[in-house]
């Protein structure tokens, strides 16, 4: 309790060291003290910081004249001081002069507004579209025009925000695949999702776009530096809102070509048999990053909303193959989403495995990435054939 | 409106009943089950606004707690996400609507001449119904797979395919609160239109009757509107509806917009029984009639109306057309045209008054700084280019603070420490109170004002853990959490003296009060005038 209450002692001192020297320069760490927007490195934010900081003065006029005289009556017009009351109660030119001063205020802040805002809506003649998806809880990012396509999860560590290690920097703020980005480019994003509504925001860009199912929405950003921005989803989306944050990495144009060259060969993945020990841990892993904020760490999910595994029928059930299932294709409509492309065949043997003897699930049983590949060709189903079509309905 | 009131049925006529209770405790429990009084309706409100808001207060401080320090510590996210939720709930529709529906029950009769409601039986149903359905909504935390988490805001397509099986009782509780308010607003426009004394002309009526009368018209408007979204939501939920389901042909933003356009001006009816509240306490003690009671009285309607044209500003980054954008910020920028008159019309008030600072004053003079701080906010928010960054953030969450708690929340006690001695009879403790004020006032900004820098910073709104950078100010935002909510205890210490201990008063309790409860003994007779004031 004491040791805790030194280190608020520490950061309230910090803190008014901080305020008195400034703003630490936006440097890699970030700033412990920061009070005001980013100024960013987009057209876009920066415009948005300029109107930002000429509200904030406005606000800054007025509170001055209207608190100034109310301090001013507050001091001298008292009783104690013997102050008598005046009788006026009426001034209709008084009441007009502040309906129109105001008005004319409004005025001035609405027309850059509405300049800037312009200059927002519009994504045309974009050189990159980047389709992002949100899903519960995690980004998808798909280059259009490059034909890749990948999810971006949160890559903090389950024991780090269970207090069971020391934090990284970037705690909360950091992800397995950043979203990579070539500079002075108009890059346009369009932002939708796959279950609830998210929103992609990225301070330093500007851009906040809510991803809303069903419907497809655009903006724009154009990054004028080279560097790493951070962002989080900014509308509630269920229990681990908290935890999809977004990571941009701004690179050059060849290198961000070097990297679009790269995604686009993969390795083949080879099937190879894994140890229950190997299998457990990476499923540890990807479960808690994955599957805990519904199952809980210990499997006894929050029922009926998000059903156990601890004894569950189908994880110590049989045939496995239906466990593996609903890996790949998930529940419609719940929180539980299909697999099958997020997880490799490894990454889904493990979870499965793990889910099969956690939590005194003692199964004893190991799967092995062959039988995910399996059960991936057998999900495989061909298309409905439309054999005949006629007015009225297909047969 | 300086106009002189007068009590012609002076004090020996009272032949008082009283409150007709019976022994025992089937005797009470029927006195205040049954009771169709205005005081003692307008009581059970007030208590249960007490209750309430100590009980959302405490979740609060839960959150806070959580949020002291980054990484999983007291509440689980869904706890959390839930708690979020409650105290939204409660603090809109178990404190501040209650109480000021007590406060307009206490003192609309009384400050129009009239001796009780216009349909006290409608009256005693209004309130009785409360209790149930916040039985039914608090109920949900304890339900399998736990109460509603999505947010008091219940933004589909979460809280209807994603949401847990409790929130059809939320729903429940919904509908049957819709009700309460819509009878109770019937009521009070029923009591103003019609039982005022000869004499008493709409222009010549009390502020806090003007905005009541304008509240209970916007509560008509849109709590109909509220349970219709919730019905489409249970309809969806369970009939095979779509009307929030794209996959159906409905659309998500949908429920916004319908949501929005009860909850902006819901946001109204917290604030303009507010304005009423500050508008009697500040001419009184600045013994100086109102300044510029009509143009108050034009303001009010004014926002009231501009209230149905704002709402997409709660939705900006939805997607909605430029043109949609543009037309909502600049409606949402001219409401502070009439906000603005308010403020200029108190501090002109105030302005040459013969100012004294009792616990009274001293909530309403605090209500105007910071309220206007709110204010000033609410301008950068109406920015569209500007809301962009500020949306969904703690930006967000200081500006509606700092309207409802300084704001609301301290005109309520303002009125309540302005009124208390006409309802109790008897003083409360200044020194309490002047504890009670300053603890809350200097609490109440180490808890918001924070709260900025961190939405700035980039710290969204709605999560139980954040990054580390955002560490230094959520301490000190918990730090002011909790001096702040166990301030409130003095508050309720108060009470207790006053009704036990407090020195008995006279009828005018305020040197400068010049509204017509302050002819009527303190406490008022149980029917409040049996014969209708001579108004001068």
């Amino acid at each position: 309790m004491l040791k805790r209450f030194n280190t608020v002692k520490q950061w309230l001192l910090s803190g008014l060291m901080a305020m008195l020297v400034g703003p630490v320069s936006a440097g890699t760490a970030p700033d412990q003290w920061q009070m005001n927007m980013y100024k960013g490195v987009t057209p876009v934010s920066q415009d948005i910081y300029w109107l930002h900081m000429v509200a904030i003065w406005v606000c800054a006029a007025i509170g001055l004249v209207v608190f100034g005289i109310m301090i001013y009556s507050l001091i001298y017009h008292r009783k104690s001081k013997g102050y008598k009351p005046a009788s006026f109660h009426d001034n209709t030119r008084l009441e007009i002069i502040w309906s129109i001063i105001p008005f004319v205020i409004l005025i001035g802040l609405a027309v850059p507004a509405t300049h800037i805002l312009a200059r927002m809506e519009d994504s045309s003649e974009a050189d990159i579209t980047i389709k992002i998806v949100g899903h519960q809880w995690k980004w998808q990012y798909e280059y259009l025009d490059q034909g890749i396509s990948y999810f971006s999860n949160l890559s903090t560590p389950y024991a780090q925000i269970h207090n069971q290690q020391e934090k990284n920097a970037w705690y909360l703020l950091e992800v397995d695949k950043p979203l990579v980005l070539p500079i002075h480019k108009k890059i346009r994003f369009l932002v939708t999702s796959n279950d609830v509504i998210h929103s992609w925001w990225v301070p330093e860009l500007g851009i906040k776009r809510d991803a809303i199912p069903g419907f497809m929405h655009e903006t724009w950003a154009r990054i004028e530096q080279a560097g790493t921005y951070r962002g989080q989803c900014a509308e509630l989306c269920g229990v681990n809102h908290a935890f999809m944050p977004i990571v941009v990495e701004a690179v050059s144009d060849k290198a961000f070509k070097q990297w679009v060259a790269a995604q686009s060969n993969p390795t083949p993945e080879e099937p190879k048999i894994m140890t229950r020990n190997a299998l457990m841990t990476l499923g540890k892993q990807k479960y808690e990053m994955l599957c805990s904020a519904c199952h809980q760490a210990d499997g006894t999910g929050i029922p009926p909303l998000y059903p156990a595994l601890k004894g569950s029928s189908v994880a110590v059930g049989h045939p496995i193959s239906r466990h593996i299932d609903l890996i790949l294709d998930g529940v419609p409509g719940t929180a539980m989403q299909a697999y099958r492309e997020q997880l490799t065949n490894e990454e889904i043997a493990a979870i499965v495995t793990y889910e099969r003897n956690a939590w005194g699930n003692n199964t004893d049983e190991d799967i092995q990435p062959n039988d995910v590949a399996q059960a991936r060709k057998e999900l495989e189903r061909p298309a409905i054939r439309v054999k005949q079509a006629h007015a009225g309905g297909l047969q | 409106m300086n106009h002189t009131l007068a009590h012609k049925s002076a004090h020996d006529d009272h032949h008082d009943h009283g409150p007709h209770q019976y022994k025992g405790i089937i005797g009470f429990i029927k006195r205040w089950v049954f009771t169709t009084n205005h005081k003692d309706i307008g009581t059970l409100y007030l208590l249960l606004a007490l209750f309430s808001f100590f009980l959302a207060g405490a979740m609060a401080l839960l959150i806070r707690v959580e949020l002291f320090q980054p990484g999983h510590r007291l509440v689980d996210p869904n706890l959390f996400n839930q708690l979020t939720t409650m105290h939204g709930f409660l603090m809109l529709f178990g404190v501040v609507m209650p109480a000021f529906t007590g406060m307009a029950n206490w003192q609309i009769p009384m400050m129009i001449g009239a001796p009780d409601m216009a349909l006290p039986r409608l009256n005693n149903w209004s309130f009785w119904i409360l209790p149930f359905a916040f039985g039914l909504l608090l109920s949900t935390m304890f339900h399998d797979g736990g109460g509603p988490n999505f947010g008091w805001t219940m933004y589909a397509p979460l809280s209807t395919r994603y949401a847990p099986p409790s929130t059809d009782f939320m729903i429940f509780a919904i509908h049957m609160l819709g009700i309460s308010s819509i009878m109770g607003s019937i009521n009070i426009i029923a009591t103003i239109l019609n039982l005022r004394a000869p004499g008493m002309t709409m222009m010549k009526m009390p502020m806090f009757v003007w905005t009541w009368l304008v509240t209970a018209f916007l509560l008509l408007v849109i709590m109909p509107v509220l349970a219709g979204t919730v019905t489409m939501m249970l309809t969806d939920r369970h009939f095979g509806t779509s009307f929030f389901e794209a996959a159906g042909g409905g659309d998500p933003v949908l429920f916004q917009h319908l949501f929005w356009f009860f909850g902006h001006p819901e946001v109204y009816v917290l604030i303009l029984p507010a304005f009423g509240v500050i508008s009697e306490v500040i001419p009184t003690f600045s013994r100086k009639p109102l300044f510029g009671y009509h143009f108050m009285v034009y303001a009010t309607i004014c926002i009231a109306l501009l209230s149905f044209i704002v709402w997409v500003h709660h939705m900006f980054t939805t997607g909605v057309p430029l043109g949609a954008e543009l037309f909502f910020m600049y409606t949402t920028m001219l409401i502070s045209v009439p906000t603005g008159v308010k403020v200029f019309n108190w501090v002109s008030t105030m302005f040459r008054g013969a100012m004294t600072f009792e616990t009274p004053m001293l909530f309403a003079v605090a209500f105007v700084f910071l309220f206007t701080i709110g204010g000033f906010t609410g301008i950068m928010l109406a920015l569209v280019p500007a809301d962009f960054q500020y949306q969904d953030t703690y930006f967000v969450v200081g500006h509606f603070h700092y309207v409802l708690v300084p704001g609301v929340v301290f005109a309520l006690f303002s009125g309540a420490y302005y009124w208390l001695p006409k309802w109790t009879g008897h003083m409360y403790n200044e020194t309490m109170g002047r504890w009670h004020f300053w603890l809350s006032v200097i609490s109440v900004n180490i808890t918001f004002f924070p709260m900025h820098f961190l939405g700035l910073a980039g710290m969204p709104r709605r999560i139980p853990d954040y990054a580390l950078q955002f560490t230094n100010f959520n301490v000190v935002v918990t730090v002011g959490a909790f001096i702040f909510g166990f301030s409130q205890l003095l508050f309720l210490g108060n009470l207790i003296y006053t009704i036990r201990k407090g020195k008995k008063v006279d009828a005018q309790v305020w040197e400068g009060a010049t509204t017509l409860e302050w002819t009527l003994s303190s406490p008022p007779p149980y029917h409040s005038f049996t014969t209708p004031p001579t108004i001068l």
